[in-house]
């Protein structure tokens, strides 16, 4: 289904008519645990959203319930322009879903995990092969075709994982913290494979407590804490939130470090670790003013570090136990 | 795709995943294989001349007769505590959860599952009657109808304890304990009238054994194969089939509906 011809959902509110994901309300609690505490998100077909958190925030949850695998307590929901329980046949025909923990049959191959795919799609068994094939190439998994995919490295499994999803040609694309565990090389990898899919038209909706991942892949990022939204907006917009950057200056010798400090007013003292902390845009001339002035004392830092805001100071301006700035979704638009 | 065709579709997917693990691991359906296989040298080999002494003097190869019907549906008690522990297994990966977001036959899953262990427990009672025959065990005069019933008969009884070991393995939150709860299946035909007719048990315990769901089919069995009188027990037997077996339908249907953990 193209995204053009998607059924138009909310057109009065301003937003893109367009939604692959669109969710008001979204209310689940376990018992007396509240994980979900009514959640809105908008999703625009075609693009990578990332849901971000901590352990436990709710992110699985959330991706669980979008993707009908279990029942919210309240909100409404619609995937793909379907109602996700009303239809629930239809949105699961729209998405693929990539879990956590690896969804793939440890006990037969990984070509025989991709047959069943094609099997349950209902493809023939011709294309089932065709398509199989492909994928198993275009994920580097030729090699290990034939062996039990219990076998697999965690990044092999990943893999398999996602080309599995992509049997059915979903639209819809549910990743549930799809680098989590990986090493550094293979979450590039996945990082790229996840770039690759959204050319395509499809629609990514990615989980991740790596701020980076976020940063990297997502058009929009949605920051979940204690079962709410803390903020939503593009990467830019969320790091508007936060205070500017800083330049850091460490010293090893306490004598050089005490001159700095009284050569450079109104910067932030770390006295134990002997560095010092100037508020900074992290241009040129900003660097170059510091370092002069730090010539001008005659003293040398041993490490200067220039620190510009990332999702990170975002991450725990919004996540901690300080009260979140009210609206944070308005004032970064 | 018409909702019928597309539930025959995808059962017959789902069954040959679970004939691919059968036959790729065939180790827990030879286990498993064991312990009636043992039971029957045992009891003709080692206990073989007192049992046929106590059954009323006749020799072992009378009682090799007696003792392969029941030891036939054991076999199927024991292959169904497999699938107990399978489901168990299979419910715990993740492969469910990717099932389950797709749009497939909801039923399939299970469906699959229980035909897969039926056919398996057909091949196993195949395979332990090999063993009866080659260690001497014949029909007496079983007309063909009589050999239809018989195999009717094992693949309902199959039918009935496989729709309840799947439960049991659905309740289960691992292997080990998918196998302690499907336990009565290879327990209760120890108390069933396998190796000694029921009236040769104490008077309070002779309802327990005549009763439960074991006995009435090993009779029935006997009757068909070895021409002993059948009674009421036919009836009493394709009741509990049913009984578990729509029991068992139910029961799993109710536990694949909850949300996932």
């Amino acid at each position: 289904m193209p995204s053009s011809v998607m059924p138009m959902i909310n057109p009065t509110d301003g937003r893109p008519p367009a939604a692959a994901i669109s969710a008001t309300g979204l209310r689940k609690s376990y018992g007396d645990k509240t994980v979900l505490d009514g959640i809105d998100l908008h999703v625009p077909a075609g693009s990578i959203f990332a849901l971000l958190g901590p352990n436990g925030a709710g992110k699985t949850t959330a991706v669980k319930i979008l993707s009908t695998l279990i029942t919210a307590d309240g909100g409404q929901v619609r995937v793909g322009g379907h109602d996700l329980t009303a239809e629930a046949q239809a949105v699961r025909a729209a998405i693929g879903v990539t879990g956590q923990f690896s969804a793939v049959d440890g006990l037969i191959t990984g070509e025989e995990n991709m047959l069943l795919m094609a099997d349950l799609h209902h493809l023939s068994r011709q294309e089932g092969r065709r398509v199989t094939a492909e994928l198993l190439q275009r994920f580097d998994l030729t090699e290990a075709a034939k062996k039990p995919a219990s076998t697999y490295s965690g990044g092999m499994k990943r893999r398999l994982d996602i080309a599995m999803t992509l049997v059915g040609a979903p639209r819809i694309i549910f990743l549930d913290e799809p680098t989590t565990g990986l090493d550094p090389r293979s979450r590039h990898t996945m990082w790229g494979i996840i770039r690759e899919l959204v050319t395509g038209g499809v629609t990514v909706f990615l989980t991740t407590q790596y701020l980076e991942e976020a940063d990297q892949l997502a058009d929009r990022i949605a920051v979940l804490h204690d079962g709410k939204i803390a903020a939503e907006g593009t990467a830019e917009e969320l790091k508007r939130l936060v205070p500017g950057g800083h330049v850091r200056l460490r010293f090893t010798d306490p004598a050089a470090y005490r001159a700095a400090a009284a050569a450079l007013t109104g910067a932030a003292h770390d006295d134990e670790a002997l560095a010092l902390q100037l508020p900074s845009d992290g241009s040129q001339r900003a660097l170059r003013s510091v370092l002069d002035r730090l010539d001008s004392t005659g003293v040398e830092a041993d490490e200067l570090t220039v620190h510009t805001p990332d999702l990170d100071d975002v991450f725990f301006a919004l996540t901690a136990a300080a009260p979140v700035p009210a609206q944070p979704k308005e004032s970064a638009r | 795709m018409s909702t019928l065709s597309l539930a025959a579709r995808d059962t017959t997917t789902m069954l040959r995943r679970n004939l691919l693990h059968a036959r790729r691991y065939p180790s827990l359906t030879l286990n498993l294989l064991l312990t009636p296989v043992m039971l029957l040298l045992l009891f003709v080999y080692i206990f073989g001349d007192t049992m046929s002494a106590g059954l009323g003097g006749g020799d072992r190869s009378d009682y090799i007769a007696y003792l392969v019907p029941g030891l036939l549906l054991m076999t199927i008690g024991s292959t169904t505590i497999g699938t107990a522990v399978s489901v168990s297994n299979d419910m715990t990966e993740g492969i469910i959860a990717r099932l389950r977001t797709m749009a497939i036959h909801r039923g399939s899953v299970i469906t699959g599952h229980v035909i897969g262990s039926v056919l398996q427990s057909v091949i196993s009672v195949v395979l332990v009657g090999a063993v009866g025959v080659a260690i001497g065990f014949r029909s007496t005069d079983a007309t063909a109808l009589e050999w239809l019933a018989a195999l009717g008969l094992l693949v309902l009884f199959a039918l009935a304890l496989t729709w309840i070991a799947v439960g049991m393995g659905m309740v289960s939150p691992n292997a080990e304990a998918a196998s302690n709860n499907a336990l009565p299946l290879i327990f209760l035909p120890l108390i069933s009238s396998t190796f000694v007719p029921i009236d040769a048990m104490p008077g309070w315990f002779q309802p327990i054994a005549e009763y439960q769901p074991f006995t009435p089919a090993i009779e029935t069995l006997r009757g068909l194969l070895l021409g002993t009188e059948i009674g009421h027990n036919g009836w009493l037997a394709l009741a509990w089939c049913l009984a578990l077996a729509t029991l068992g339908h139910l029961w799993t249907k109710k536990l694949f509906r909850r949300d996932p953990e």
